[in-house]
């Protein structure tokens, strides 16, 4: 981690963001330029390389004890309660709070903790059968069809963001299909993301104006994400690792 | 002479009967009953697909946008799985959904008579959530639960009798 100790320059900043602006939109004419407005991909068209995206967590913003982003993850992709035969450390997690702490400070941080998104996770390097894979755009997910069940990715995962269905489910989700036998986790709210929307944790946690979570293409410079991740700093957890992760942290 | 002659009238009966236009009443799949969707997809077609074609490949379609949707985020939903549920599921008396693969209900009518297991509602929604994006009809044309298949090639009902 490293802060800006130095206050920019104003003027500096401002030639800054105007150059990043002239190389980002080929100006063709006076006032007239050649980026698109942001647009919805088409249901027809498979997704591609071009965005990638994430989410950044602020973690200052959190509310103290606040659960909303778990509960809205439960809500929205059936795994609340969904295995009351197993035991508590058995059942799914897709999302969950964990607190960090600081051992010679005593400062205490509460963070909600899901699949982290990597470029070059773990869990898809280890998987026998392809099953666990990375998107185009940058979203990790088990394809439960290939799934066989054995683990592997939950072993290799160091966020330990996985989770096995040890039994039978019923009145599963349409938009969420889960089941016995097979491994899964954060799908950042694909099948609201394919449809132009936003992950139900980031929802909720709006929704509350605590404004914590913030999801956007991270390849798109001028998104809310991009801009937030280039004025202040941000931390990828175990930064160490080289994941290159899609969820970053921030006041940690 | 009249044992002879009642021994060979009886291992008449036991000789294979040529097929006969009375018999295709006992086809395959003519005599199985099972809900039929209130709504058609469109004016001249009840399924997403032909009628023929999806009782034959039913399957592939459901295995193609499986993989387009789970690896290339494509849910165009004309031949998703969630679709067939939300046409072909029934109502019980009290309004409330019965799951698609009960017994006797859509999938498992036929499947139950072919021995052909299906593992998609292990993991799958087997009532509908959310409503159909699909432009659809309102049906109320019967077909092959009402009608014997007349050839063994299980061809459909001729499209004028769809209408009705």
């Amino acid at each position: 981690m490293s802060e800006n100790s130095k206050p920019v320059d104003p003027s500096r900043r401002e030639f800054v963001v105007k150059a990043s602006a002239a190389t980002s939109a080929a100006a063709i004419a006076p006032g007239v330029f050649l980026t698109a407005p942001a647009s919805a991909r088409p249901a027809d068209q498979p997704v591609t390389g071009d965005k990638r995206w994430g989410i950044l967590v602020d973690t200052n913003k959190c509310a103290d004890n606040c659960n909303d982003c778990v509960t809205a993850c439960e809500t929205e992709n059936g795994w609340g309660d969904s295995e009351p035969n197993s035991a508590p450390e058995q059942r799914t997690q897709w999302i969950r709070t964990v607190e960090i702490k600081n051992k010679s400070t005593g400062y205490a941080k509460t963070l909600p903790l899901m699949c982290q998104h990597c470029e070059t996770a773990p869990c898809v390097d280890v998987c026998p059968t392809g099953a666990s894979f990375r998107r185009d755009d940058g979203i990790v997910l088990v394809d439960k069809h290939i799934c066989i069940g054995c683990r592997y990715c939950m072993m290799a995962c160091p966020y330990k963001a996985r989770s096995f269905i040890h039994e039978d489910l019923h009145d599963q989700k349409p938009w969420a299909p889960r089941g016995k036998g097979t491994v899964e986790s954060c799908t950042m709210c694909v099948h609201r993301v394919d449809e132009g929307g936003t992950p139900a944790c980031v929802e909720a946690c709006s929704a509350e104006n605590h404004n914590a979570l913030i999801f956007g293409d991270l390849y798109d410079e001028n998104s809310e994400i991009s801009r937030e991740l280039q004025k202040h700093d941000s931390v990828e957890l175990r930064g160490d690792l080289g994941l290159n992760t899609g969820v970053r942290y921030r006041g940690i | 002479m009249g044992r002879i002659l009642g021994l060979f009238i009886l291992s008449l009966l036991w000789l294979p009967l040529p097929a006969t236009a009375d018999d295709m009443e006992t086809l395959p799949f003519s005599n199985l009953s099972f809900p039929e969707p209130e709504t058609h997809y469109s004016a001249t077609q009840e399924c997403v697909e032909p009628e023929e074609e999806m009782r034959k490949n039913h399957m592939n379609y459901i295995l193609h946008q499986r993989d387009k949707t789970v690896h290339e985020g494509i849910r165009t939903r004309q031949h998703s799985l969630e679709e067939c549920v939300n046409c072909h599921t029934a109502k019980d008396e009290q309004g409330e959904y019965i799951p698609v693969n009960a017994q006797d209900q859509f999938c498992s009518s036929c499947h139950t008579y072919a021995s052909v297991s299906i593992d998609c509602f292990q993991c799958h929604a087997t009532k509908p959530e959310r409503s159909s994006t699909l432009h659809k009809v309102s049906g109320g044309a019967v077909h092959h639960s009402d009608q014997a298949l007349t050839s063994n090639t299980l061809q459909i009902p001729a499209a004028e009798g769809k209408d009705k």
